[in-house]
Protein backbone atom coordinates (compact mmCIF):
# COMPACT_ATOMS: atom_id res chain seq x y z
CA UNK A 1 0.00 0.00 0.00
CA UNK A 2 1.31 3.42 -0.92
CA UNK A 3 -0.56 6.36 0.55
CA UNK A 4 -0.02 9.45 -2.07
CA UNK A 5 -0.89 13.16 -1.06
CA UNK A 6 -3.97 14.63 -2.90
CA UNK A 7 -4.18 18.60 -2.20
CA UNK A 8 -4.62 19.45 1.73
CA UNK A 9 -7.86 17.44 2.49
CA UNK A 10 -7.44 14.08 0.60
CA UNK A 11 -5.16 10.96 0.45
CA UNK A 12 -5.12 8.65 -2.88
CA UNK A 13 -4.37 5.18 -1.83
CA UNK A 14 -2.42 3.13 -4.56
CA UNK A 15 -2.88 -1.01 -4.04
CA UNK A 16 -0.48 -3.39 -6.27
CA UNK A 17 -3.63 -5.03 -8.00
CA UNK A 18 -7.50 -4.46 -8.69
CA UNK A 19 -8.69 -6.94 -6.13
CA UNK A 20 -6.50 -5.44 -3.41
CA UNK A 21 -7.84 -2.02 -4.42
CA UNK A 22 -11.46 -3.43 -4.06
CA UNK A 23 -10.83 -5.14 -0.69
CA UNK A 24 -9.65 -1.75 0.90
CA UNK A 25 -12.58 -0.17 -0.71
CA UNK A 26 -14.76 -2.82 1.05
CA UNK A 27 -12.91 -2.30 4.07
CA UNK A 28 -13.60 1.15 4.38
CA UNK A 29 -16.59 1.15 3.37
CA UNK A 30 -17.72 -1.13 6.66
CA UNK A 31 -15.16 0.89 9.28
CA UNK A 32 -17.80 4.00 7.85
CA UNK A 33 -20.54 2.00 8.40
CA UNK A 34 -18.83 1.43 11.90
CA UNK A 35 -18.32 4.56 12.91
CA UNK A 36 -15.08 4.12 12.81
CA UNK A 37 -14.18 6.98 10.28
CA UNK A 38 -15.06 10.14 11.64
CA UNK A 39 -14.24 12.93 9.85
CA UNK A 40 -14.14 11.52 6.52
CA UNK A 41 -16.29 12.61 2.82
CA UNK A 42 -16.23 10.71 -0.29
CA UNK A 43 -14.46 7.42 -0.88
CA UNK A 44 -13.46 6.98 -4.48
CA UNK A 45 -12.51 3.36 -5.45
CA UNK A 46 -10.50 3.20 -9.37
CA UNK A 47 -8.81 0.57 -10.75
CA UNK A 48 -5.38 0.16 -8.40
CA UNK A 49 -6.19 2.89 -6.02
CA UNK A 50 -8.99 4.53 -3.38
CA UNK A 51 -9.28 8.18 -3.34
CA UNK A 52 -10.23 9.48 0.43
CA UNK A 53 -11.33 12.95 0.11
CA UNK A 54 -12.90 15.41 2.22
CA UNK A 55 -10.52 14.01 4.92
CA UNK A 56 -10.24 16.59 8.75
CA UNK A 57 -6.70 15.07 9.37
CA UNK A 58 -5.15 13.64 6.88
CA UNK A 59 -2.03 12.71 7.85
CA UNK A 60 -3.74 11.32 11.09
CA UNK A 61 -5.91 8.37 8.48
CA UNK A 62 -2.79 8.20 6.58
CA UNK A 63 -0.67 6.64 9.71
CA UNK A 64 -3.82 4.52 10.82
CA UNK A 65 -4.66 3.18 7.25
CA UNK A 66 -0.79 1.72 7.48
CA UNK A 67 -1.67 0.34 10.11
CA UNK A 68 -4.71 -1.61 9.27
CA UNK A 69 -5.23 -5.32 8.30
CA UNK A 70 -7.26 -5.40 5.15
CA UNK A 71 -9.45 -8.62 4.81
CA UNK A 72 -9.74 -9.86 1.11
CA UNK A 73 -12.93 -8.72 -0.31
CA UNK A 74 -16.10 -10.44 1.02
CA UNK A 75 -17.70 -13.00 -1.04
CA UNK A 76 -21.52 -11.43 0.27
CA UNK A 77 -21.12 -7.74 0.44
CA UNK A 78 -22.78 -5.84 -2.41
CA UNK A 79 -26.15 -6.13 -4.15
CA UNK A 80 -26.91 -8.57 -6.82
CA UNK A 81 -28.22 -7.49 -10.02
CA UNK A 82 -28.96 -9.19 -13.27
CA UNK A 83 -29.42 -7.65 -16.24
CA UNK A 84 -31.38 -9.42 -19.07
CA UNK A 85 -29.22 -8.77 -22.25
CA UNK A 86 -29.69 -9.01 -26.56
CA UNK A 87 -26.16 -10.10 -27.77
CA UNK A 88 -26.77 -7.88 -31.24
CA UNK A 89 -24.39 -5.35 -30.95
CA UNK A 90 -22.51 -3.94 -34.03
CA UNK A 91 -19.60 -5.33 -32.78
CA UNK A 92 -20.49 -8.66 -32.17
CA UNK A 93 -18.92 -10.21 -34.96
CA UNK A 94 -15.38 -8.40 -34.54
CA UNK A 95 -15.47 -9.03 -30.89
CA UNK A 96 -15.75 -12.86 -31.60
CA UNK A 97 -12.88 -12.52 -34.24
CA UNK A 98 -10.85 -11.24 -31.89
CA UNK A 99 -11.36 -13.87 -29.39
CA UNK A 100 -11.37 -16.81 -32.29
CA UNK A 101 -15.01 -18.05 -31.72
CA UNK A 102 -17.99 -17.86 -34.04
CA UNK A 103 -20.59 -14.56 -33.04
CA UNK A 104 -23.15 -16.78 -31.59
CA UNK A 105 -19.99 -17.99 -29.18
CA UNK A 106 -19.78 -14.34 -27.56
CA UNK A 107 -23.37 -14.68 -25.58
CA UNK A 108 -22.21 -17.77 -23.92
CA UNK A 109 -18.72 -16.89 -23.35
CA UNK A 110 -19.72 -13.25 -21.72
CA UNK A 111 -22.71 -14.35 -19.96
CA UNK A 112 -20.44 -16.76 -18.23
CA UNK A 113 -18.55 -14.81 -15.78
CA UNK A 114 -19.46 -13.41 -12.58
CA UNK A 115 -18.72 -9.45 -12.46
CA UNK A 116 -18.46 -6.84 -9.83
CA UNK A 117 -18.34 -3.29 -10.08
CA UNK A 118 -15.03 -2.20 -9.17
CA UNK A 119 -15.24 1.57 -10.31
CA UNK A 120 -17.61 4.32 -11.60
CA UNK A 121 -16.63 7.27 -13.80
CA UNK A 122 -17.08 7.94 -17.28
CA UNK A 123 -20.38 9.10 -16.68
CA UNK A 124 -23.27 8.82 -13.90
CA UNK A 125 -23.63 5.44 -13.23
CA UNK A 126 -20.75 4.06 -15.67
CA UNK A 127 -19.81 0.87 -13.56
CA UNK A 128 -16.61 -0.79 -14.85
CA UNK A 129 -16.78 -4.60 -14.23
CA UNK A 130 -14.31 -6.57 -13.18
CA UNK A 131 -14.51 -10.51 -14.36
CA UNK A 132 -14.11 -11.13 -18.00
CA UNK A 133 -11.04 -13.34 -18.59
CA UNK A 134 -8.29 -11.67 -19.31
CA UNK A 135 -7.32 -13.40 -22.16
CA UNK A 136 -10.63 -11.73 -23.48
CA UNK A 137 -9.42 -8.43 -22.99
CA UNK A 138 -10.08 -6.28 -26.37
CA UNK A 139 -8.64 -2.92 -27.43
CA UNK A 140 -10.94 0.35 -27.55
CA UNK A 141 -12.35 0.72 -31.60
CA UNK A 142 -9.80 3.03 -33.64
CA UNK A 143 -12.47 5.24 -34.54
CA UNK A 144 -14.76 5.98 -31.36
CA UNK A 145 -18.65 6.27 -32.45
CA UNK A 146 -20.10 9.86 -31.75
CA UNK A 147 -23.39 8.36 -30.21
CA UNK A 148 -23.80 5.05 -28.53
CA UNK A 149 -27.45 4.05 -27.36
CA UNK A 150 -28.46 3.96 -23.92
CA UNK A 151 -28.55 0.20 -22.71
CA UNK A 152 -25.26 -0.81 -24.45
CA UNK A 153 -23.43 -3.66 -23.46
CA UNK A 154 -19.72 -2.95 -24.17
CA UNK A 155 -16.41 -4.43 -23.61
CA UNK A 156 -12.93 -2.68 -23.55
CA UNK A 157 -9.67 -4.69 -22.61
CA UNK A 158 -10.79 -6.93 -19.72
CA UNK A 159 -13.26 -4.48 -18.29
CA UNK A 160 -16.92 -4.83 -19.25
CA UNK A 161 -19.64 -1.34 -18.92
CA UNK A 162 -23.41 -0.66 -19.76
CA UNK A 163 -23.88 2.84 -21.41
CA UNK A 164 -26.71 4.43 -19.04
CA UNK A 165 -27.37 7.41 -21.73
CA UNK A 166 -26.69 8.45 -24.83
CA UNK A 167 -23.18 9.42 -25.27
CA UNK A 168 -20.12 9.15 -27.15
CA UNK A 169 -17.93 6.32 -26.55
CA UNK A 170 -14.99 3.92 -27.76
CA UNK A 171 -15.79 0.44 -26.23
CA UNK A 172 -16.51 -3.17 -28.69
CA UNK A 173 -20.65 -3.49 -28.44
CA UNK A 174 -21.79 -6.74 -28.02
CA UNK A 175 -25.22 -6.22 -26.86
CA UNK A 176 -28.23 -4.11 -25.77
CA UNK A 177 -30.61 -4.25 -22.26
CA UNK A 178 -33.54 -2.34 -21.43
CA UNK A 179 -32.79 -2.04 -17.66
CA UNK A 180 -32.37 1.68 -16.58
CA UNK A 181 -29.09 2.03 -15.23
CA UNK A 182 -29.04 5.60 -14.14
CA UNK A 183 -32.68 7.49 -12.97
CA UNK A 184 -32.03 10.42 -10.64
CA UNK A 185 -35.95 9.51 -9.03
CA UNK A 186 -34.89 6.19 -8.22
CA UNK A 187 -32.94 5.30 -4.86
CA UNK A 188 -30.59 4.32 -5.58
CA UNK A 189 -30.26 6.25 -8.50
CA UNK A 190 -27.28 3.90 -9.88
CA UNK A 191 -27.87 0.33 -10.51
CA UNK A 192 -24.36 -0.32 -10.97
CA UNK A 193 -22.71 1.52 -7.31
CA UNK A 194 -18.90 0.19 -6.82
CA UNK A 195 -19.12 -3.70 -5.10
CA UNK A 196 -22.77 -4.39 -6.74
CA UNK A 197 -21.96 -7.99 -8.32
CA UNK A 198 -23.90 -8.28 -11.75
CA UNK A 199 -25.12 -11.18 -14.16
CA UNK A 200 -25.51 -10.97 -17.35
CA UNK A 201 -28.38 -13.63 -18.90
CA UNK A 202 -29.04 -13.61 -22.63
CA UNK A 203 -32.20 -12.86 -23.94
CA UNK A 204 -33.61 -15.45 -26.25
CA UNK A 205 -35.30 -14.16 -29.45
CA UNK A 206 -38.65 -13.85 -29.44
CA UNK B 1 -47.59 32.23 -15.06
CA UNK B 2 -46.62 32.63 -11.16
CA UNK B 3 -46.01 35.77 -9.48
CA UNK B 4 -43.12 33.84 -8.26
CA UNK B 5 -41.48 33.68 -11.07
CA UNK B 6 -39.27 35.13 -14.05
CA UNK B 7 -39.08 34.88 -17.75
CA UNK B 8 -35.36 34.55 -19.71
CA UNK B 9 -35.29 37.61 -21.89
CA UNK B 10 -31.29 37.49 -22.70
CA UNK B 11 -29.47 34.07 -21.91
CA UNK B 12 -26.63 35.50 -22.23
CA UNK B 13 -22.94 33.24 -23.59
CA UNK B 14 -23.44 30.87 -20.39
CA UNK B 15 -26.05 30.92 -17.29
CA UNK B 16 -26.83 28.39 -15.26
CA UNK B 17 -28.79 27.86 -11.71
CA UNK B 18 -25.73 27.01 -9.14
CA UNK B 19 -26.16 26.44 -5.19
CA UNK B 20 -23.41 24.76 -3.56
CA UNK B 21 -23.39 21.18 -5.34
CA UNK B 22 -23.82 17.93 -4.68
CA UNK B 23 -21.16 16.72 -2.22
CA UNK B 24 -21.41 12.92 -1.63
CA UNK B 25 -22.10 10.88 -4.90
CA UNK B 26 -18.79 10.71 -6.40
CA UNK B 27 -18.20 7.30 -6.28
CA UNK B 28 -21.16 7.14 -8.73
CA UNK B 29 -19.40 9.19 -11.51
CA UNK B 30 -21.28 12.55 -10.35
CA UNK B 31 -19.11 15.76 -9.98
CA UNK B 32 -19.67 17.91 -7.37
CA UNK B 33 -20.36 21.03 -9.11
CA UNK B 34 -21.91 24.32 -7.70
CA UNK B 35 -20.61 27.43 -8.32
CA UNK B 36 -17.17 28.28 -9.39
CA UNK B 37 -16.65 31.34 -7.04
CA UNK B 38 -18.33 30.15 -3.90
CA UNK B 39 -17.91 33.42 -1.98
CA UNK B 40 -19.52 35.60 -4.27
CA UNK B 41 -22.41 32.71 -4.44
CA UNK B 42 -22.76 33.23 -0.70
CA UNK B 43 -22.57 36.96 -0.29
CA UNK B 44 -25.08 37.48 -3.23
CA UNK B 45 -27.16 35.25 -1.06
CA UNK B 46 -26.77 36.74 1.85
CA UNK B 47 -27.45 40.43 0.22
CA UNK B 48 -30.66 39.41 -0.62
CA UNK B 49 -31.51 37.78 2.95
CA UNK B 50 -31.18 33.85 1.88
CA UNK B 51 -29.84 30.73 3.10
CA UNK B 52 -26.11 30.42 1.34
CA UNK B 53 -27.57 26.67 -0.41
CA UNK B 54 -29.88 28.88 -2.14
CA UNK B 55 -29.79 28.58 -6.23
CA UNK B 56 -28.35 31.92 -7.86
CA UNK B 57 -27.80 32.25 -11.37
CA UNK B 58 -24.05 32.24 -12.60
CA UNK B 59 -23.15 34.37 -15.75
CA UNK B 60 -20.39 33.78 -18.12
CA UNK B 61 -18.86 37.16 -19.31
CA UNK B 62 -21.87 38.77 -20.91
CA UNK B 63 -24.52 38.51 -18.27
CA UNK B 64 -27.99 37.90 -19.33
CA UNK B 65 -31.67 39.61 -18.62
CA UNK B 66 -35.20 38.78 -17.11
CA UNK B 67 -38.34 39.90 -16.14
CA UNK B 68 -39.33 38.65 -12.68
CA UNK B 69 -43.30 38.47 -12.80
CA UNK B 70 -43.33 39.55 -9.55
CA UNK B 71 -41.62 42.53 -7.18
CA UNK B 72 -38.10 40.93 -5.62
CA UNK B 73 -35.02 41.63 -4.24
CA UNK B 74 -32.25 40.82 -6.19
CA UNK B 75 -28.12 41.13 -5.50
CA UNK B 76 -25.53 41.16 -7.97
CA UNK B 77 -21.89 40.00 -6.99
CA UNK B 78 -19.20 38.41 -8.39
CA UNK B 79 -17.68 39.85 -11.68
CA UNK B 80 -18.13 43.82 -11.57
CA UNK B 81 -20.45 45.02 -14.51
CA UNK B 82 -23.42 47.64 -15.30
CA UNK B 83 -26.40 46.52 -13.67
CA UNK B 84 -30.14 48.25 -14.80
CA UNK B 85 -33.95 47.64 -13.79
CA UNK B 86 -35.67 49.00 -17.06
CA UNK B 87 -32.49 50.66 -18.34
CA UNK B 88 -32.01 52.74 -15.15
CA UNK B 89 -28.50 51.81 -13.41
CA UNK B 90 -28.77 49.71 -10.43
CA UNK B 91 -26.20 48.56 -8.00
CA UNK B 92 -23.25 46.51 -8.12
CA UNK B 93 -22.96 44.24 -4.70
CA UNK B 94 -25.75 45.49 -2.77
CA UNK B 95 -29.65 44.58 -2.78
CA UNK B 96 -31.81 46.08 -4.61
CA UNK B 97 -35.63 45.68 -5.61
CA UNK B 98 -36.93 44.64 -8.78
CA UNK B 99 -40.75 46.17 -9.71
CA UNK B 100 -43.11 43.16 -11.08
CA UNK B 101 -42.57 42.84 -14.75
CA UNK B 102 -39.47 45.83 -14.97
CA UNK B 103 -36.57 44.03 -17.23
CA UNK B 104 -33.50 43.26 -14.88
CA UNK B 105 -30.52 43.54 -16.91
CA UNK B 106 -27.09 42.37 -16.22
CA UNK B 107 -24.20 43.70 -18.63
CA UNK B 108 -21.09 42.35 -19.81
CA UNK B 109 -18.65 41.72 -17.50
CA UNK B 110 -16.03 44.76 -16.81
CA UNK B 111 -13.46 43.07 -15.47
CA UNK B 112 -13.62 39.04 -14.31
CA UNK B 113 -15.69 36.36 -15.84
CA UNK B 114 -18.65 35.16 -13.85
CA UNK B 115 -21.69 37.17 -11.84
CA UNK B 116 -23.98 35.97 -9.80
CA UNK B 117 -27.44 37.20 -9.44
CA UNK B 118 -29.52 36.22 -5.85
CA UNK B 119 -32.71 36.71 -6.15
CA UNK B 120 -35.03 37.23 -2.80
CA UNK B 121 -36.59 32.53 -2.27
CA UNK B 122 -33.97 31.58 -4.48
CA UNK B 123 -34.16 29.59 -7.67
CA UNK B 124 -36.54 27.09 -7.56
CA UNK B 125 -36.11 24.51 -9.74
CA UNK B 126 -36.29 21.09 -8.66
CA UNK B 127 -33.25 19.76 -7.44
CA UNK B 128 -31.42 16.46 -8.24
CA UNK B 129 -29.35 14.53 -5.72
CA UNK B 130 -30.28 17.40 -3.54
CA UNK B 131 -28.35 19.78 -5.55
CA UNK B 132 -30.20 22.53 -7.73
CA UNK B 133 -26.92 22.80 -10.11
CA UNK B 134 -26.57 22.84 -13.34
CA UNK B 135 -23.65 19.91 -14.11
CA UNK B 136 -22.64 20.32 -17.65
CA UNK B 137 -20.20 17.51 -17.49
CA UNK B 138 -22.50 15.59 -17.23
CA UNK B 139 -25.96 16.83 -17.53
CA UNK B 140 -27.65 16.59 -14.48
CA UNK B 141 -29.23 19.35 -12.76
CA UNK B 142 -31.57 22.27 -15.19
CA UNK B 143 -30.17 22.74 -18.68
CA UNK B 144 -28.18 26.32 -18.89
CA UNK B 145 -30.46 29.14 -19.47
CA UNK B 146 -32.67 29.67 -23.07
CA UNK B 147 -34.04 33.40 -23.94
CA UNK B 148 -38.11 32.39 -23.46
CA UNK B 149 -37.65 29.96 -20.63
CA UNK B 150 -39.63 30.88 -17.14
CA UNK B 151 -38.11 30.03 -13.92
CA UNK B 152 -39.59 29.49 -10.57
CA UNK B 153 -38.64 31.29 -7.29
CA UNK B 154 -39.00 30.17 -4.08
CA UNK B 155 -41.03 32.07 -1.48
CA UNK B 156 -39.64 35.56 -1.09
CA UNK B 157 -39.26 36.82 2.52
CA UNK B 158 -38.95 40.74 3.68
CA UNK B 159 -36.52 42.62 2.37
CA UNK B 160 -33.14 42.02 4.26
CA UNK B 161 -31.98 44.88 6.22
CA UNK B 162 -29.53 46.77 4.06
CA UNK B 163 -25.92 46.17 4.09
CA UNK B 164 -23.52 48.95 4.49
CA UNK B 165 -20.22 48.19 1.91
CA UNK B 166 -19.18 44.70 1.59
CA UNK B 167 -15.72 43.53 0.86
CA UNK B 168 -15.42 41.72 -2.22
CA UNK B 169 -12.01 40.51 -3.79
CA UNK B 170 -11.72 41.85 -7.37
CA UNK B 171 -10.75 40.33 -10.23
CA UNK B 172 -7.13 39.58 -10.10
CA UNK B 173 -4.45 41.46 -13.03
CA UNK B 174 -2.35 38.00 -12.35
CA UNK B 175 -3.60 34.42 -10.96
CA UNK B 176 -1.40 33.21 -8.67
CA UNK B 177 -1.92 29.56 -8.15
CA UNK B 178 -0.63 27.41 -4.92
CA UNK B 179 0.05 23.90 -5.75
CA UNK B 180 0.79 21.29 -3.33
CA UNK B 181 2.46 18.36 -5.27
CA UNK B 182 1.60 15.06 -6.05
CA UNK B 183 -0.37 12.25 -6.13
CA UNK B 184 1.77 11.87 -9.54
CA UNK B 185 4.75 14.57 -9.91
CA UNK B 186 6.87 11.54 -9.62
CA UNK B 187 5.61 10.61 -13.29
CA UNK B 188 7.12 13.76 -14.93
CA UNK B 189 10.83 14.67 -15.43
CA UNK B 190 12.79 16.11 -12.85
CA UNK B 191 12.47 19.61 -13.57
CA UNK B 192 8.55 19.66 -14.68
CA UNK B 193 7.74 21.41 -11.39
CA UNK B 194 10.61 24.18 -11.97
CA UNK B 195 8.98 24.61 -15.39
CA UNK B 196 5.64 25.25 -13.83
CA UNK B 197 6.89 27.60 -11.61
CA UNK B 198 9.22 30.03 -13.66
CA UNK B 199 6.75 29.27 -16.79
CA UNK B 200 4.63 32.04 -18.10
CA UNK B 201 1.34 30.86 -17.99
CA UNK B 202 -1.88 32.36 -19.60
CA UNK B 203 -5.50 31.07 -19.14
CA UNK B 204 -6.69 29.54 -22.05
CA UNK B 205 -9.88 30.21 -23.81
CA UNK B 206 -10.89 26.46 -24.07
CA UNK B 207 -11.41 26.83 -20.46
CA UNK B 208 -14.79 25.87 -18.44
CA UNK B 209 -16.71 24.69 -15.98
CA UNK B 210 -14.78 21.87 -16.07
CA UNK B 211 -11.33 22.80 -15.41
CA UNK B 212 -8.97 26.23 -16.50
CA UNK B 213 -7.10 25.53 -19.08
CA UNK B 214 -3.59 26.61 -19.53
CA UNK B 215 -1.27 27.72 -22.63
CA UNK B 216 2.61 27.68 -21.84
CA UNK B 217 5.56 25.60 -22.12
CA UNK B 218 4.59 21.87 -21.97
CA UNK B 219 5.39 19.63 -18.66
CA UNK B 220 8.00 16.53 -19.87
CA UNK B 221 6.69 13.19 -18.42
CA UNK B 222 9.51 10.61 -17.16
CA UNK B 223 6.93 7.77 -17.38
CA UNK B 224 5.12 6.89 -20.32
CA UNK B 225 2.93 4.45 -19.25
CA UNK B 226 -0.71 4.21 -19.16
CA UNK B 227 -2.15 5.10 -16.01
CA UNK B 228 -5.00 3.37 -14.76
CA UNK B 229 -7.78 5.54 -14.04
CA UNK B 230 -8.16 6.86 -10.51
CA UNK B 231 -10.10 8.92 -8.29
CA UNK B 232 -9.48 13.39 -8.87
CA UNK B 233 -9.87 15.57 -6.18
CA UNK B 234 -11.47 19.33 -6.87
CA UNK B 235 -8.21 21.26 -8.10
CA UNK B 236 -6.41 18.61 -9.20
CA UNK B 237 -3.84 20.36 -11.97
CA UNK B 238 -3.93 17.16 -14.40
CA UNK B 239 -1.54 17.02 -17.58
CA UNK B 240 -2.65 15.54 -20.64
CA UNK B 241 -0.21 13.96 -22.72
CA UNK B 242 -0.64 17.81 -24.60
CA UNK B 243 2.26 18.61 -21.51
CA UNK B 244 -0.28 21.95 -20.61
CA UNK B 245 -1.47 21.79 -16.88
CA UNK B 246 -5.18 21.83 -16.60
CA UNK B 247 -6.59 22.87 -13.51
CA UNK B 248 -10.16 21.38 -12.66
CA UNK B 249 -12.53 23.32 -11.44
CA UNK B 250 -16.41 22.27 -10.09
CA UNK B 251 -17.54 20.43 -13.04
CA UNK B 252 -14.86 18.06 -13.14
CA UNK B 253 -14.81 14.06 -13.78
CA UNK B 254 -14.40 12.19 -10.66
CA UNK B 255 -12.35 10.09 -12.18
CA UNK B 256 -9.08 10.17 -14.61
CA UNK B 257 -6.09 8.86 -16.21
CA UNK B 258 -3.78 11.25 -17.04
CA UNK B 259 -1.29 12.08 -14.09
CA UNK B 260 -2.04 14.82 -11.71
CA UNK B 261 0.84 16.40 -10.76
CA UNK B 262 0.04 18.64 -7.65
CA UNK B 263 -3.69 20.03 -6.21
CA UNK B 264 -4.45 23.54 -6.09
CA UNK B 265 -5.91 24.57 -2.47
CA UNK B 266 -9.91 25.37 -2.78
CA UNK B 267 -9.27 28.49 -1.59
CA UNK B 268 -7.12 29.99 -4.39
CA UNK B 269 -10.19 28.49 -6.80
CA UNK B 270 -12.45 31.72 -7.22
CA UNK B 271 -10.10 33.37 -8.17
CA UNK B 272 -9.35 30.94 -11.25
CA UNK B 273 -13.12 31.49 -12.39
CA UNK B 274 -13.06 34.70 -11.66
CA UNK B 275 -9.74 35.15 -14.57
CA UNK B 276 -10.62 35.97 -18.16
CA UNK B 277 -9.20 34.23 -21.27
CA UNK B 278 -5.36 35.69 -21.37
CA UNK B 279 -4.57 36.44 -17.75
CA UNK B 280 -1.10 35.65 -16.91
CA UNK B 281 -1.07 32.70 -14.65
CA UNK B 282 1.80 31.87 -12.25
CA UNK B 283 1.87 28.10 -10.38
CA UNK B 284 3.65 28.82 -7.03
CA UNK B 285 4.52 25.04 -5.69
CA UNK B 286 4.26 24.46 -2.29
CA UNK B 287 7.71 23.43 -0.43
CA UNK B 288 9.27 19.89 -1.49
CA UNK B 289 6.66 17.28 -1.28
CA UNK B 290 7.26 14.78 1.34
CA UNK B 291 4.98 11.55 0.71
CA UNK B 292 2.56 10.49 3.76
CA UNK B 293 4.12 7.13 3.38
Amino acid sequence: MRILPAGEHALLVELPTGEAARALHAELLRRRAANELPGTGEIVPAARTVLIDDVRDPAALARRLATWEVPPVPASTGRDVTLRVRYDGPDLADVAALWGVGPEDVAEIHAAGVYRVAFCGFAPGFGYLTGLPERYAVPRRATPRTRVPPGSVALADAWTGVYPGASPGGWQLIGTTDAVLWDTGREPAALLAPGTRVRFVPETPA
Amino acid sequence: MSDRSLTVLRAGALTTVQDLGRAGYAHLGVPRSGALDPPAHRLANRLVGNPPHAATLETTLTGCALRPHGPVTAAVTGAPCPVAVDGRPAPWGTAFRVPAGAVLDIGRATAGVRAYLAIGGGIAVGAVLGSRSADLLSGLGPPPLTDGAVLPLGPGGPPPAPADAVPQPGPPAELALRLRPGPRDDWFAPNALATLARGRYRVSPESNRVGLRTQGPALKRARHDELPSEGLVLGAVQVPPNGLPLVFLADHPTTGGYPVIGVVPASDLPAAAQAPPGTPLRFVPLGRRCRAR
